[in-house]
């Protein structure tokens, strides 16, 4: 099992954020892991990605190119990486703010309106976790467990609150790519 | 011992400072800023010394004067920096200070890019100083490698009082990946009896120098030197060889490159050739002998070398292989990182070539 991930966004959606938290809870989870950012001049204003391997065999290349799932959070995401996304592959589309449909057949699409629901749970802030939360369940690549013992160790003191939020965000990330409405299946299923 | 996840850059300097590590004087520069940035936070706490110098020049001669008082020293920096720092390297050498210098490489010249490559492989293996010196130079291609060459570095630069090198690609840099940290005695450093401590009226002055005006005494400090470096040659060099029954063609790889070389090895199994992978740990020494065995084999038709340059290491490929297999290259510039297609499609050219 090899997961190769890419995730894809404006700087300031928490893309990274998405990533080291795939990244830290697949090693709490005893697999071989690898996170590797974008650090160049796309970071510095326009879209930011991070590279995650997820195995459980010793990791060959941190780099992803041709990614089993695929994270945009934003369009640019989408229109630059859906061509390298293998056949059978799974695509996760911030639909809050991208307005466009995955046009390949031979991959799974899920839609999950992140900011809707971010603002729902009243954070804003929390629109990453959701897609997490979306990503986790189809791909169900990490235990809520791992991912709760991590970010409690993330939020401390008066920020102990946010542990709460993240993982009601992550939930309801999870009920949305179970929801028919956001899901699209390839047709080679 | 438990797993932890780390970014290359942090995870150096946290080696560092559990390597005993308690000078560290450098200048920002993407993409190696987490090192000093970790360092100006962690080094206080360990009763360490952490200056931000007003250049790399100034830097690296914090690191000639904490070395030559003994001290376990070390300095940082990308590309255009390690640049800077070539004198005093040159310095350092010729009066046979230990130190340890890591050099998160991205794309030049001048200043380049700020994106990873490896571009800096004559300059560090050849030295970009002036005069006939060396320095040992170690390429991580993990994160957990990189920890363990900090360690290995500051004992190898004791053990022949020379500088040490960590070469390395702004990806090592910038990845995070899974570190075991084994503990490493600090305590019980080599004792440094020519290091200037003061004499305190119990002995002769200890005088660290690179300058011998007389032309006798600075061959005989150069041929020293020399036998100083034949001694790591014999005894230093260090690789990792996966070389299959039926090899057909071997890739030499460093670095990140060489994760993708392995990668390549996959794509070209698939497709029913046999390739295996050479990665020189020490780069210098390069690990001549041993590749020049594998290129002997009757089933290896071609070596390729991988890098993230126009070719610089392939020259040590070719002296290893010292025209036995034609060698074939697979390279990239200015930050673009080679595909595992693309390597995979010299090793077919090279392959082509050979018959």
């Amino acid at each position: 099992m090899t997961h190769e991930i890419l995730i894809s966004g404006f700087g300031g959606q928490g893309v990274m954020a998405i990533g080291k938290t795939l990244a830290e809870a697949g090693m709490k989870d005893g697999y071989e892991v690898s996170w590797l950012p974008s650090y160049g001049p796309e970071m510095r204003g326009g879209t930011a990605n991070c590279s995650v391997v997820i195995s459980d065999e010793m990791i060959i290349s941190p780099i992803v190119l041709e990614p089993t799932v695929l994270i945009a959070m934003n369009a640019p995401s989408l229109d630059k990486f859906l061509p390298n996304v293998i056949p059978g592959g799974k695509v996760f589309v911030n639909s809050s703010i991208v307005d466009k449909k995955v046009d390949r057949t031979d991959v799974d699409s899920y839609y999950i309106p992140t900011m809707e629901m971010a603002q729902h749970l009243g954070n804003l802030r929390v629109a990453n976790m959701v897609m997490l939360g979306a990503v986790n369940e189809v791909t169900d690549l990490l235990e809520e467990d791992t991912i709760r013992e991590m970010l409690s160790l993330l939020f401390t003191g008066s920020k102990a609150d946010l542990v709460e939020l993240n993982i009601n965000a992550l939930r309801m990330g999870a009920s949305c790519a179970n929801d028919e409405a956001c899901m699209i299946r390839s047709e080679s299923q | 011992m438990k797993k932890e996840l780390w970014k290359g850059n942090e995870a150096i300097a946290e080696a560092a400072i559990r390597a005993g590590c308690r000078h560290f004087f450098g200048y920002p520069i993407t993409p190696q800023n987490e090192i000093p940035e970790y360092m100006s936070l962690h080094m206080p706490k360990v009763g360490g010394v952490f200056v931000q110098a007003e250049s790399e020049v100034a830097a690296i001669n914090m690191v000639y004067g904490a070395a030559g008082s003994g001290a376990r020293v070390m300095t940082s920096s990308s590309s255009p920096g390690i640049s800077l720092k070539q004198e005093g390297i040159s310095y350092l050498a010729g009066a046979e200070l230990p130190c340890l210098i890591v050099n998160i490489m991205r794309g030049g010249p001048g200043l380049g890019t700020i994106q990873p490559a490896q571009a800096d492989y004559y300059q560090a293996t050849r030295g970009g100083g002036n005069g006939d010196y060396r320095v040992i130079v170690l390429a991580p291609a993990t994160i957990q490698e990189a920890c363990d060459q900090v360690r290995d570095g500051f004992d190898l630069a004791d053990k022949y009082r020379m500088p040490v090198m960590i070469l390395a690609d702004g990806m090592i840099g910038q990845m995070m990946e899974a570190v075991e940290w084994h503990d490493s005695k600090v305590d019980d450093l080599p004792e440094k009896a020519w290091a200037t401590t003061g004499t305190k009226g119990q002995r002769k002055p200890n005088i660290i120098n690179s300058l011998f005006i007389d032309p006798n005494e600075s061959e005989n400090h150069n041929l020293k030197l020399n036998r100083k470096y034949e001694e790591v040659k014999a005894n230093e060099i260090r690789y990792e060889a996966d070389i299959p029954e039926d090899c057909e063609v071997v890739f030499v790889a460093y670095g990140t490159p060489a994760r993708l070389a392995r990668a390549a090895v996959r794509v070209l199994k698939e497709e029913g050739i046999n390739a295996g992978l050479f990665r020189p740990i020490t780069l210098w020494p390069f690990p001549e002998r041993e590749l020049h065995e594998i290129a002997k084999r009757d089933s290896v038709k071609a070596v390729v070398a991988v890098e993230m340059s126009m070719g610089q290491m392939i020259d040590d490929v070719k002296i290893a292989v010292n025209g036995v297999k034609p060698v074939g290259f697979c390279g990239k510039a200015g930050g673009i990182v080679p595909t595992p297609r693309e390597v995979a499609d010299a090793a077919k050219d090279a392959l082509k070539g050979a018959r």
